[in-house]
């Protein structure tokens, strides 16, 4: 008897002070998975497939860091998560990333860490052909369905305060649940980040009657975040998403990367560890640039298969292009 | 007499092993509280209800007091309580009424109102009530027009219909004037107060001006009139055996006393009608359908469970009682009220408990359709904003467990009085 009180009280004390030790790249290897925090369906961002298989942008991002740590895309489990929900599985250890279409704000950097910006992203409308509204401006007295547990509930708030209009929320669980019941007629609106509303608009059974207004109401800049506290892991995550946008920059892509390999060039030497440890320094291993391009692609693949034009989002890369053609898509250079 | 080692004292093994599982039991709190805290200033968050004072800067979307966005966390709190609370009384009230019916209904001589009871009870039960508060706000949103076509409710609309049909009865040699008269009455009637459509029901909101005061107060002095008359018809008839018509005259005196004191100070209360003015009404006062739709859920949800107690509460009643009661000549309706029921109630009011407290922790699934319930806006929106998990669940945890012991403790109080009161 008392020793099985012992044990189990042992047993508790490890289970949760197990989350204060901050090794996360650790527990991945000896895992041998990455465990990721996705959303519930989102069309281009994070969606399974008729499969089962999961798609999209932030997956792909999960699947590059598995492909960097590993050497294998598949090596990911991805957590559905919704909304209002996400933080809490981060924070307790139960997932290494969240990659889940999530804003940057300065009150959710002070509890954790964004790597960067893999969209950017501005919150929007879509309502009905019908109404005949051609601006946001002309929402006033509008219900507007929104999902809870985001910025959009906050920026709306603040839209129409500043433009001293009248409006009513309802805020929903889901993405799904929001969508439905825009769709049923419950709100005038929906709000979400404009790229959202592309992919939500795909779940309409009448797409073409709705239009997604003009008007971007607010910086999203939606990033993959880790928790505080354990550095060299926001480094290997943050150095992913680098790898990715430097490979584009340089033009090194899943078809090219055999003949970069060969290139004389000393940046693209650099970058897929050719020349020099930058990868070591990092905590990841020397190729995982090769690893993450033959694997998953560059930046600019990912970004065209999953939500660019050839898509079916059909969302033209805007402010997502590189610097160097026009975007603010920057990575600092492995050197 | 060999002596026993103390160790061997089961009186001392007892408490030593109580002991042990006391101190694992507050060595593991004081454990978790430590390193919760460690955990949690490891990730910069700082424990406290500081948090509270800080604006919310969001919107909801039902707010039975007055709540904007420059509002604090507190006061979502309270908003979410009450909209909580509102649902939880009055789904308990429909209830236990749908529930009383159904579960007497069920034991009906009346073959077809028995199986359909017991039909009700079988399907309802047994489906997930998450699911059935789904299928109602859908049912709910589909089923009503968009604000343009919304339904109204009123005089107006009907007057137009009769001046419609006698304008298509022109054709069959009617004259015009009638319909001409009805659309005119349909004018002088002026539009309908009330509204439906899919963003809810829309009614009229009383404004109180001065000497309002007066007809609340003539209200409640209804009240106390009725408690009055109640154990005066009671005295008397336990006296003479006289019967009083105590509910119609309840009626009359609830109604009658309010209307009268606001006649003699000059009609004090005055109404603002709804107006299409947009994409929405404005003004007046409004039922959104997602409570409708939580409303409904829970009710017929939590309704098919009481009607089982009820029906358990009056099969425990002995045969013999309402055998005795019929050959006293009562009627099956008073056999009913008076002598199968008051014993039913002391089988039916500890489960009935459970079914109330049971109502009141399912209304935390209104999330799923956006009625914006105290796990919504506060365990829900809050908690994601502020990062302050364990305080807010802690709250939210403190805020059902009083709800909870507060009901269970009304209905003990009940239980307590109806109990049987044994002969010494």
């Amino acid at each position: 008897m008392k020793r099985v009180i012992g044990v189990l009280g042992l047993a508790l004390a490890i289970g949760l002070s197990g989350q204060a030790d901050a090794q996360t790249l650790k527990t991945v290897r000896d895992r041998g998975s990455l465990v990721c925090g996705v959303s519930q369906g989102l069309p281009g961002f994070s969606n399974p497939d008729d499969k089962g298989n999961w798609t999209g942008l932030d997956v792909d991002f999960c699947r590059a860091i598995a492909a960097a740590i590993f050497n294998d895309p598949t090596k990911v489990k991805f957590t559905p998560l919704a909304a209002k929900d996400r933080f809490e599985p981060l924070r307790s250890g139960e997932i290494d990333v969240l990659s889940r279409n999530t804003t940057w704000t300065s009150s959710r950097d002070a509890v954790f860490n964004f790597v960067g910006v893999v969209y950017y992203d501005g919150q929007g409308f879509m309502v009905r052909k019908a109404l005949k509204v051609n601006s946001a401006l002309e929402l006033n007295g509008a219900s507007v369905c929104a999902q809870s547990g985001t910025t959009t509930e906050l920026n709306l708030a603040d839209y129409f305060r500043a433009n001293n209009m009248k409006y009513e929320i309802v805020a929903f669980g889901t993405a799904d649940e929001t969508i439905k019941a825009y769709e049923s007629g419950r709100c005038d609106a929906f709000t979400t980040d404009v790229s959202q509303l592309y992919s939500e608009k795909l779940k309409l059974s009448n797409a073409n009657d709705h239009v997604i207004l003009p008007e971007v109401i607010s910086k999203e800049p939606l990033g993959p975040v880790v928790r505080q506290g354990d550095d060299q892991w926001f480094d290997v995550v943050k150095w992913v998403l680098f790898g990715m946008l430097n490979a584009e920059e340089l033009g090194v892509s899943s078809k090219t990367i055999d003949e970069a390999l060969k290139s004389k060039q000393p940046e693209i030497r650099r970058m897929l560890g050719l020349d020099g440890t930058h990868g070591e320094q990092l905590g990841l291993p020397r190729d995982w640039v090769v690893r993450i391009v033959r694997h998953v692609g560059n930046y600019g693949e990912i970004f065209e298969r999953n939500v660019g034009t050839s898509s079916r989002l059909g969302i033209s890369r805007g402010l997502n292009r590189l610097w160097t053609k026009g975007g603010i898509q920057y990575a600092p250079p492995i050197r | 007499m060999t002596k026993t080692a103390f160790y061997n004292n089961p009186r001392f093994r007892s408490a030593f092993y109580q002991l042990l599982v006391l101190a694992a039991v507050i060595w593991f709190g004081i454990e978790f509280a430590i390193n919760a805290r460690a955990n949690l200033e490891a990730q910069n968050v700082r424990f406290g209800f500081r948090f509270l004072n800080d604006p919310a800067s969001f919107g909801i979307s039902q707010t039975l007091i007055s709540y904007s966005e420059q509002d604090t966390y507190t006061r979502v709190f309270l908003v979410g309580l009450l909209n909580t609370l509102l649902v939880s009384v009055i789904g308990i009230i429909f209830a236990t009424i749908l529930g009383f019916f159904i579960g007497l209904a069920r034991l009906s001589p009346n073959w077809l109102l028995a199986r359909l009871a017991g039909g009700y009870v079988e399907l309802i039960r047994n489906l997930p009530l998450l699911f059935q508060i789904l299928f109602w706000y859908v049912a709910v949103l589909l089923a009503m027009p968009s604000p343009r076509q919304s339904l109204g409710v009123g005089l107006q609309p009907l007057f137009l219909a009769a001046a419609d049909g006698f304008a298509y009865l022109q054709y069959f040699g009617m004259p015009e004037s009638i319909a001409q008269w009805w659309r005119g009455l349909a004018e002088w009637i002026g539009p309908p107060a009330v509204y439906i459509n899919n963003r809810g029901l829309i009614m009229p909101r009383a404004i109180f001006g001065e000497g309002s005061g007066i007809v609340v107060a003539a209200f409640a002095l209804a009240i106390f009139a009725i408690i009055g008359l109640r154990s005066w018809a009671r005295r008397r008839q336990d006296a003479t055996g006289k019967l009083f018509p105590v509910l119609w005259t309840s009626l009359v005196l609830l109604i009658g006393l309010p209307v009268l004191a606001a006649l003699a100070v000059g009609a004090p209360v005055s109404f603002e009608a709804p107006e299409l003015r947009g994409f929405n009404f404005v003004g007046g006062t409004r039922v959104i359908p997602e409570f409708t739709a939580l409303l409904v859920a829970l009710t017929t949800y939590t309704a098919a469970f009481i009607a089982e107690v009820v029906r358990a509460g009056v099969l425990a009643v002995p045969k013999g009682q309402t055998e005795a009661a019929m050959a006293l000549g009562l009627r099956r309706n008073t056999t009913l009220r008076l002598v199968v029921i008051p014993q039913a109630m002391r089988v039916i009011i500890p489960p009935l408990t459970n079914q109330y407290l049971n109502l009141t922790k399912n209304s935390t699934l209104a999330v799923a359709i956006g009625y914006p319930d105290l796990v919504a806006v506060f365990a829900g929106t809050t908690l994601n904003q502020t990062h302050q998990a364990i305080e807010i669940i802690a709250i939210t945890m403190a805020v059902y467990l009083a709800i909870s012991l507060i009901t269970s403790m009304a209905m003990n109080l009940y239980n307590a009085r109806i109990r049987l009161s044994e002969r010494v």
